[in-house]
């Protein structure tokens, strides 16, 4: 979707400004917000939560801090999943009728899952369309649903830097829960080719893109 | 916080909102407690940037790691026991040389190598960052200090999709003499992100 978090190439957006102390929390309810994403029932679909925390209505999303945009997300995917109701959220006590459930992670389970290898490859579909060193230009796409093809390539031709094997889509991904592996590619785009000529003629910027946002360019 | 919620009667206060839904969700028996302690007390001690300079030291001393890390950074990485789950997946390490510059961004997010760099600054999940880096990355440098060369190529990674980028910099000159542990304690976050020089 075309929104405010596809910031790239955004001005006017301000100075970067670090903190000077850059405390790994700022307060106490923000490790509980990541634990909870993090153990929540809704996990299993990182693509699904990128996508909940991009429909923040803009002015929202650019108001909020990082881990109320993560709250807001949280929020709305255990009611949407099912898992909690609106009277139960308005009065944060379990409606004593439902079964109680069984935590995804439990204690135990946190070291393990960390540690474990885990993967987003998948077994390819087909045969890579493109290899190292082919011109590909991205689509001029605008899904109204999650993408991870930023506005600021869409229509620009760059090369193929590296094959990384068919990943899960998150296209497919936010919307079914579907894995529907694509190809997955690093494409060097050069930042004149994305700028204009005010850009450094050498400097370029790379991204991880799936075949169906590309195609091939002379 | 002023914002307006499609739910009923929220509590005005984040910290108040986030402590309801922690005691609704341990209520309903849909997380465990202990193990929101847990997946914290991993966060606070056991994933930071130390095991990221740990990886650029070792690819400074012993240039078959750094081959092996070029070549496949998750296999190098797990070697020296980080990675697994949790946004260290896929890595690829990407390498300073004279002349070439490396800069990591997540335009879309905030996706960051967790194992090896911990969780993201502030400013690096910020809008200035993610919206700056692509299309200015000398300014952004300039304002974390650097001033690079027009001559020097810059290589700004957008991460897309579930690749993690390191950067790994330049040793500095005159550590000939340093081990492995007195490099490694040279090496800062911002060098592995690409927002600072060694």
């Amino acid at each position: 979707m075309n929104g405010v978090h596809d910031m790239g190439g955004v001005h006017g957006l301000g100075p970067v400004a670090p903190e000077t102390d850059e405390p790994l929390f700022h307060g106490p309810w923000e490790p509980r917000v990541l634990a909870m994403v993090i153990a929540s029932p809704t996990r299993g679909n990182i693509d699904a939560g990128r996508h909940q925390r991009e429909l923040i209505p803009g002015a929202d999303y650019l108001r909020m801090s990082y881990y109320e945009k993560w709250f807001e997300a949280l929020e709305a995917m255990l009611l949407q999943g099912g898992f909690v109701t609106p009277e139960e959220l308005a009065s944060a006590r379990a409606n004593p009728e439902t079964p109680r459930a069984t935590p995804r992670l439990k204690a135990p389970d946190v070291a393990p899952a960390f540690t474990r290898r885990g993967s987003y490859l998948r077994e390819a579909p087909a045969s890579a369309a493109f290899a190292v060193g082919d011109p590909v230009r991205a689509l001029n796409l605008h899904p109204a649903g999650h993408t991870r093809l930023p506005r600021y390539v869409r229509g620009r031709v760059g090369v193929i830097e590296r094959v990384h094997g068919a990943h899960v889509y998150p296209d497919t991904h936010a919307q079914t829960g579907a894995d529907d592996p694509r190809w997955l590619y690093t494409v060097r785009f050069a930042s004149r080719e994305l700028w204009g000529p005010d850009a450094a003629e050498r400097d370029s910027v790379s991204l991880d893109l799936w075949e169906p946002y590309l195609e091939r360019a002379e | 916080m002023s914002h307006d919620h499609d739910h009923q009667a929220p509590p005005s206060d984040i910290a108040l909102r986030v402590k309801a839904l922690e005691s609704l969700l341990v209520d309903k028996g849909l997380v465990d407690p202990a193990a929101l302690d847990a997946i914290i007390e991993h966060f606070e001690h056991r994933v930071g940037p130390r095991n990221g300079a740990r990886v650029v030291a070792r690819a400074w001393i012993d240039p078959d790691y750094r081959r092996r890390l070029l070549a496949d950074a998750t296999e190098a990485i797990a070697e020296l026991g980080y990675g697994g789950g949790g946004q260290g997946e896929h890595m690829v390490a990407v390498e300073n040389a004279p002349g070439v510059h490396n800069l990591v961004v997540c335009t879309l997010c905030s996706c960051y190598p967790w194992p090896v760099l911990g969780l993201p600054p502030v400013w690096y999940k910020s809008p200035p960052y993610r919206s700056r880096a692509v299309i200015d990355p000398r300014g952004v440098l300039a304002e974390f200090g650097n001033e690079l060369a027009p001559e020097v190529e810059i290589r700004v990674w957008d991460s897309t999709a579930e690749v993690r980028y390191l950067v790994i910099p330049e040793r500095p000159p005159g550590t000939e003499a340093l081990d492995e542990p007195a490099l490694a304690a040279l090496v800062t976050r911002n060098g592995m992100i690409g927002t600072a020089l060694l």
